[in-house]
């Protein structure tokens, strides 16, 4: 664990009764990335999220938040930190303005001269202007989905939690929530984010790690992550015996698959258009012929085995 | 949300104090979200429809001699709208409302979700506690003046108002007659101080707020029944509700202050037990709600 993470926990663990929900985790979260906290359902992401903020005491382990102990010392590493943890909560009977004054009133750092401007330009940065005032009752899931993330924003955060940040927002306030993590990146918040959806960390992520039924499986950038297999050779042929045979030749050791064979590239193999040279010259009737690098998907499959269902 | 270009969070004010306040606002906060209520109104406005009703009923029927407290002296004076409706309030509909409001403290941020958001803001435990505890107490000083406001203004409306015969015999005037009036108020507040503290607690205990409202004001029922059985009279003294009616001696002349100082102490026990409870259950709650 370093200091210099935004989030490091060791051995973080939570058991319910006798039930470990989250189980001996070691995270790493650097400063400045935009993190994605990937897992299925009930795989323990909120809970690790509850213990990182304090909400809830760890069984085991420890988390330190801005190179900080928590919860311990939540009282100096909260006002710095912005979080939607499980979904927005708003008191039903008070307005958009009202519910984000209430919350800004509880964090003693936020200075009382500037909060009716703050709360009005936390509005306005997630396009709530137009129903402030409106009660919270009226809100639909994804107003108060945009209501919670202004409550994130009401001061300066070193760093911010997204628990399901787009939950039941359409496909325009998706794009806009994911603009809006990639601007606050770019002012230098460390954003950890946590989701279900894959395609969602891939297009606003630098870095992820991925839960399964309460244990972290894999930690790392994107690229990390997705070379965790490297980039691979596919080839599509009848002669796939001879191919193997060729590719031996050049130092790949290739396998038979369905139409073809396929071949782990290493950082030091010859470039595609030399294979293809090669395998053309030794007779291989080549029908196509590719580099593909695994996504994050067919990794994410691989870890965690069964995809995205609910595990118990 | 604005474009990604969009300035963060205004860029010219001060968004973050060096050092923290003392917390105050969130006290404002707290009361002015508890005043703004709708339930606090209505529940403040059926406290001042019970002198109203007693009012109109002795106009009406012309007075009896018969009913609690103070009510055949109503024709005479209307001042004793007032007393009387504290009298008929004390055992249960303040009991009731109070224990809607302090039943709510914690139960009814926690069933909304918002408890999360207080916590992590960071609102301090114990600090939202303490505000929670003050939110309670405002509403137990609103009901018990509402009730006495209203019987004295709906008396003053509907029979004569003059000089007050104390229970002692000697005879006060009416400026004087308010002022033990607001005594005997400041006496409630003090009486319900103490089931502010058990609701509390209770409410600590659960995400249902109807659980712990109910909780409390079954709780104020029960130690009144308990005070009638003459088997558990060691147990008397204890009761929280054991001094609830005892506010006769601020209508003597000079004022007895015995009842008031030990109503004041138990009260005290009672905030600090039921306190120290929630305080021990709140801080190491894990906030799953």
């Amino acid at each position: 664990m370093s200091d210099a993470a935004a989030i490091a926990t060791s051995g973080l663990t939570k058991r319910f009764r006798s039930r470990a929900v989250v189980d001996g985790l070691d995270l790493e979260v650097p400063r400045g990335s935009v993190f994605g906290f990937l897992g299925p359902n009930g795989s323990g992401k909120t809970t690790t999220i509850r213990m990182l903020l304090g909400l809830v005491a760890p069984s085991a382990g420890e988390a330190r938040v801005l190179g900080e102990r928590m919860p311990d010392r939540g009282a100096s590493v909260l006002p710095r930190v912005g979080a939607l943890v499980e979904g927005p909560a708003f008191a039903p009977y008070l307005s958009g303005t009202a519910n984000l004054v209430r919350r800004d009133t509880a964090d003693r750092y936020a200075p009382g001269e500037t909060r009716t401007r703050r709360v009005e330009a936390a509005l306005e940065r997630v396009g709530l202007s137009h129903a402030a005032a409106k009660h919270v009752r009226a809100y639909s899931l994804g107003m108060k989905q945009r209501l919670g993330i202004a409550g994130a924003l009401l001061t300066d955060r070193e760093l911010l939690v997204l628990d399901e940040p787009t939950n039941g927002l359409d496909p325009q306030g998706t794009r806009e929530v994911r603009n809006l993590v990639r601007s606050l990146a770019a002012g230098g918040t460390t954003v950890f984010v946590s989701s279900h959806l894959l395609a969602e960390i891939e297009q606003m992520c630098t870095h992820a790690a991925i839960m399964r039924a309460g244990r972290l499986v894999a930690q790392g950038s994107l690229d990390e992550l997705r070379g965790g297999s490297g980039p691979r050779l596919v080839v599509e042929t009848p002669d796939a015996s001879l191919a193997v045979a060729v590719l031996a030749g050049l130092g790949l050791g290739a396998e038979h698959t369905a139409d073809g064979v396929e071949a782990p590239l290493s950082p030091g193999a010859p470039q595609p258009e030399e294979l293809t040279a090669a395998l053309v010259r030794g007779d291989v009737r080549v029908r196509g012929l590719a580099v593909r690098s695994s996504s994050l998907e067919e990794r994410f499959v691989e870890l965690t085995g069964e995809g995205f269902d609910v595990e118990q | 949300m604005s474009s990604s270009d969009a300035p963060p969070v205004a860029a010219a004010l001060t968004v973050r104090r060096s050092r923290a306040s003392a917390g105050w606002a969130l006290l404002g906060s707290e009361l002015a979200v508890l005043f703004r209520r709708l339930r606090t109104w209505a529940m403040l406005a059926a406290l001042a429809a019970v002198p109203v009703l007693i009012a109109v009923a002795v106009r009406i029927t012309g007075g009896s001699s018969r009913g609690p407290g103070f009510l055949s002296q109503i024709t005479d004076n209307g001042l004793f709208v007032a007393f009387t409706a504290l009298v008929v309030c004390m055992p249960l509909f303040l009991p009731l409302t109070i224990g809607v409001v302090a039943g709510d403290t914690i139960a009814g941020e926690a069933s909304h979700g918002t408890l999360r958001y207080l916590v992590i803001a960071p609102a301090g435990r114990l600090r939202l506690l303490a505000v929670k505890y003050a939110g309670a107490a405002a509403f137990s000083i609103a009901g018990a003046l509402v009730v006495a406001l209203a019987g004295a203004g709906v008396g003053a409306v509907l029979f004569p108002i003059g000089p007050v015969t104390l229970l002692s015999g000697t005879t006060v005037g009416v400026g004087e007659a308010l002022l033990r009036l607001l005594l005997i108020a400041a006496f409630v507040v003090v009486s319900l101080l103490g089931l502010c503290a058990i609701g509390l607690f209770l409410s600590t205990l659960t995400d249902v707020p109807v659980g712990a409202m109910a909780a409390t004001a079954v709780l104020a029922v029960v130690s009144q029944v308990l005070d009638q059985l003459p088997q558990l009279s060691a147990l008397h003294p204890w009761l929280f509700s054991h001094y609830w009616l005892g506010f006769g001696d601020l209508l003597r002349d000079p004022i007895s202050w015995d009842a008031f100082g030990q109503n004041a102490l138990l009260q005290l026990g009672y905030v600090a037990v039921f306190g120290a409870l929630a305080i021990g259950r709140f801080t190491s709650k894990d906030v799953l709600s």
